[in-house]
């Protein structure tokens, strides 16, 4: 570790703590409708595209209408980009390297993937999707999915707010003020960034050069910058090239990366103001805010440590530590980020559901790769995807108030809104569908030599954990990978489309049902017996809810995976 | 139900549109007109003949030039199929991979110490930078290989160093590709 690296995670944090009022009150007051900058241009266009589309702005939606247009969308999107992926040989636009049609397994797993904001890949994008694919199917799936996570969020922030109301909004004005007012020009200003730091921005076919050393190199180029921004500012995290954010045309520059890491951060924490300042409680926005960062610092602080120590096994040399050669383990990274970029990085894609990476998280080190990997099993809730985060650590919030007033033997009250059976019963089932479906299918695909253990990269502890992540990136919509696992089979395909669509449809369910449920609640005046959701004890509890349901539920099979590789490593032994 | 459908259609439909071709047009346009170079991927050009981009490393393999890290992409610096090696620390393939390849450097210079991102393989497979170190440590081979003094080469390489961005992002490094231009436009 160096002070460098470490001066770089103060001022990363610093400036996410300058961004997150502004950023909250502009989410707010966008979402909400209220007068923003972009209103002379975006007001007539909002009410020309509400016509077109049939939509009645002023018709308030019950939780269950929410859902359904939620789903209804969703299915739709995700048949279109299902068929530009089948038909992207026959439509041949945009398709400078002929690219073939994507075969029948691999279109529903990419599908599925970019419709839940997972965005994993089990392909090699330079060589399988063209531009029309990347641009019509991926690149706006992007758009969609973050804006689905982040009107979720919303509707459960209104449910909290209102009281006695049968509705939680309209969903299509909801996202269509979401993907208008927040993405659309945070991507394009992003973008130009991007482009300024060397990121391509082309519909050319593929260069080919000719190298000084004599041979050819066939240089994959593209509408890169326009795809990288969203994928960034949504939580996606899919990459236009194999090698996501860690290739220099996706991430050419330190301060490229910089801006990429803060980018995944920059809305689901200012959602946490938004939430505050929405149910006229800032105290406790900052207290889930705080909770979040609590995870987030512990969590870099391990990864890059554990990745500062050079790889053990290798022996007979010494490795140079000077100030300009940060020693490690590089294997898996790049000179330009070194270790403390490629361990934030890593820690922040996690942390949030992004699931970008700018180094080969299956080379890490067992204990840096044990980190990642509990990151996402914490629930997605560090900050977590765009909306996803903040409904994620909403439930625990619910079950924190619960446990605390069970402690005490009275009925819990959150914010004004008394907590009851139904509203626990909802928590519960979008806590426990996740480590269901983790745990019984990455149990499933590792007793099967023949459709799971087949694909492995690595032997030993290690091999579990390929497949261990793999189900825990499905279910999490992160989308990061041990990227060594060849996953591009049927099996693996079909289950994981399922296995995301599962871990993000029927997770928000639930959480509809919750806004609906508290929306229709009267409002409790706050007595002696209330407990604070504004203060660093509630924080603690929250922080210490998150830590058990995660621990207990996900340690055996961690002490099986990366817990039992670095013992073995550290005594010398391989597999 | 109905109109659910018909909604979910346009929606799409006319989104699709907007974030889908406009946008990424849009920005095309943009990108083309105030960046040229960089928006085409920052391609070097030799006697109109296109050299390689100098963001994206090369393989080097004579004597004479600075060499990159190993690659894991395709054969090696397969700029259509990046990625890394994803070997686990736990797997003696990837052990014995870099072992070697430490034995090698080592043989080469007869030191011991090692510069770990020459023997490391890159995330990307196409990483076009070495470190300041690893880019010393190959100083004694090249200059016997083109018979020139190693003072000429390290000030040739310090001039090459590209400092932490602001001072503080990222780490110090050397492009590869650009540096070897310069040897050559050095010692024709």
């Amino acid at each position: 570790m160096t002070a460098n690296g470490w001066i770089q995670f103060a001022i990363y944090c610093f400036v996410l703590l300058l961004s997150v009022k502004p950023v909250g009150i502009y989410l707010a007051r966008a979402i909400e409708g209220e007068r923003t900058l972009f209103d002379p241009i975006l007001r007539p266009a909002e009410s020309f595209l509400y016509k077109l589309c049939g939509i009645k702005a002023d018709r308030e939606m019950n939780w269950r209408e929410y859902a359904f247009a939620l789903l209804g969308f969703s299915v739709v999107s995700m048949l279109i980009t299902y068929g530009i992926e089948r038909m992207q040989a026959i439509l041949h636009l945009w398709n400078p390297q002929r690219l073939a049609a994507v075969a029948p397994d691999l279109a529903w797993n990419t599908a599925a993937s970019f419709t839940t904001n997972t965005n994993w890949q089990s392909y090699t994008p330079e060589s399988t999707m063209s531009y029309l694919t990347e641009m019509t199917g991926l690149a706006t799936h992007n758009f969609f999915s973050a804006a689905v996570g982040i009107v979720v969020a919303i509707a459960l922030i209104r449910g909290i707010k209102r009281t006695e109301s049968s509705t939680i909004g309209n969903f299509w004005v909801d996202i269509t003020r979401i993907l208008l007012w927040i993405l659309l020009p945070g991507s394009i200003l992003f973008a130009i960034f991007l482009v300024s730091q060397g990121v391509p921005q082309n519909l050319n076919s593929y260069t080919t050069a000719h190298t000084l050393d004599g041979s050819t190199q066939v240089i994959a180029q593209g509408p890169v910058a326009s795809q990288e921004a969203i994928k960034m500012l949504g939580t996606n995290g899919g990459g236009f090239f194999n090698a996501n954010s860690a290739h220099p045309f996706e991430n050419p520059t330190p301060l490229s990366n910089f801006a990429e890491i803060l980018s995944i951060f920059i809305i689901p924490a200012g959602l946490t103001f938004t939430l505050g300042r929405m149910t006229g409680s800032p105290g406790h926005g900052w207290a889930v805010f705080a909770a979040m960062l609590t995870f987030f610092i512990v969590g870099f602080a391990a990864v890059y440590w554990a990745e500062s120590h050079p790889i053990p096994l290798l022996h007979g040399f010494t490795q140079t530590q000077t100030t300009s050669s940060p020693s490690g383990n590089m294997e898996g990274k790049e000179v330009r980020f070194g270790i403390a970029d490629s361990a934030l990085f890593a820690t922040v894609t996690t942390d949030a559901s992004c699931g970008a990476v700018n180094s080969m998280h299956d080379s890490f080190t067992p204990l840096g790769g044990l980190v990642v990997l509990a990151n996402i099993m914490l629930g997605e809730v560090i900050f977590g995807g765009v909306g996803s985060g903040l409904y994620g650590m909403l439930i625990f919030v619910i079950l924190a108030v619960f446990i605390a007033g069970l402690m005490v033997g009275r009925t819990p009250e959150y914010l004004g809104k008394k907590i009851e059976s139904y509203d626990v019963k909802m928590a519960m089932l979008y806590v426990l569908t996740f480590p269901l479906i983790i745990l019984t299918l990455a149990a499933l695909f590792v007793v099967s030599p023949k459709i799971g253990l087949s694909s492995l990269n690595n032997p030993g502890p290690h091999g579990l954990t390929e497949i261990l992540y793999a189900f825990t990136s499905g279910a999490g919509n992160n989308g990061s990978s041990f990227a060594g696992l060849n996953a591009n089979t049927w099996w693996y395909n079909v289950m994981l489309g399922w296995e995301m669509l599962i871990g993000r449809f029927l997770m928000m369910i639930p959480v509809l049902a919750l806004a609906g449920n508290l929306a229709q609640k009267k409002s409790v005046p706050p007595s002696s017996g209330t407990f604070p959701v504004t203060t660093p004890l509630f924080a603690v509890l929250l922080v210490g809810v998150v830590t058990i349901l995660g621990a207990l539920t996900f340690f055996p099979a961690l002490s099986l995976g990366p817990i039992l590789e670095h013992l073995m490593v550290q005594s010398g032994h391989m597999f | 139900m109905h109109s659910l459908w018909k909604t979910s259609i346009r929606f799409s439909l006319l989104f699709t549109l907007i974030l889908g071709i406009i946008y990424p047009l849009a920005m095309t346009g943009i990108a083309g007109v105030v960046f040229p170079k960089r928006a085409s991927g920052s391609l070097i050009f030799v006697k109109g003949a296109i050299l390689g981009s100098s963001l994206i490393g090369q393989r080097f393999t004579s004597d004479r030039y600075f060499h990159s890290r190993p690659s894991a992409a395709g054969n090696g610096y397969d700029a259509i199929s990046s990625g890394g090696s994803n070997l686990a620390q736990s797997n003696p393939i990837l052990i014995n991979r870099i072992q070697s390849e430490i034995d090698r450097l080592q043989r080469q210079n007869s030191v011991t110490s090692v510069p770990i991102d020459l023997a490391t393989a890159s995330a990307s497979g196409l990483d076009p930078d070495i470190t300041p170190d690893a880019a010393y440590f190959q100083v004694p081979a090249v200059a016997k290989a083109r018979g020139v003094s190693q003072e000429a080469l390290q000030r040739l390489i310090a001039h090459h160093i590209q400092g932490r961005q602001w001072g503080v992002f990222g780490e110090p490094r050397v492009n590869v590709l650009q540096l070897n231009l310069a040897l050559d436009s050095m010692y024709k």
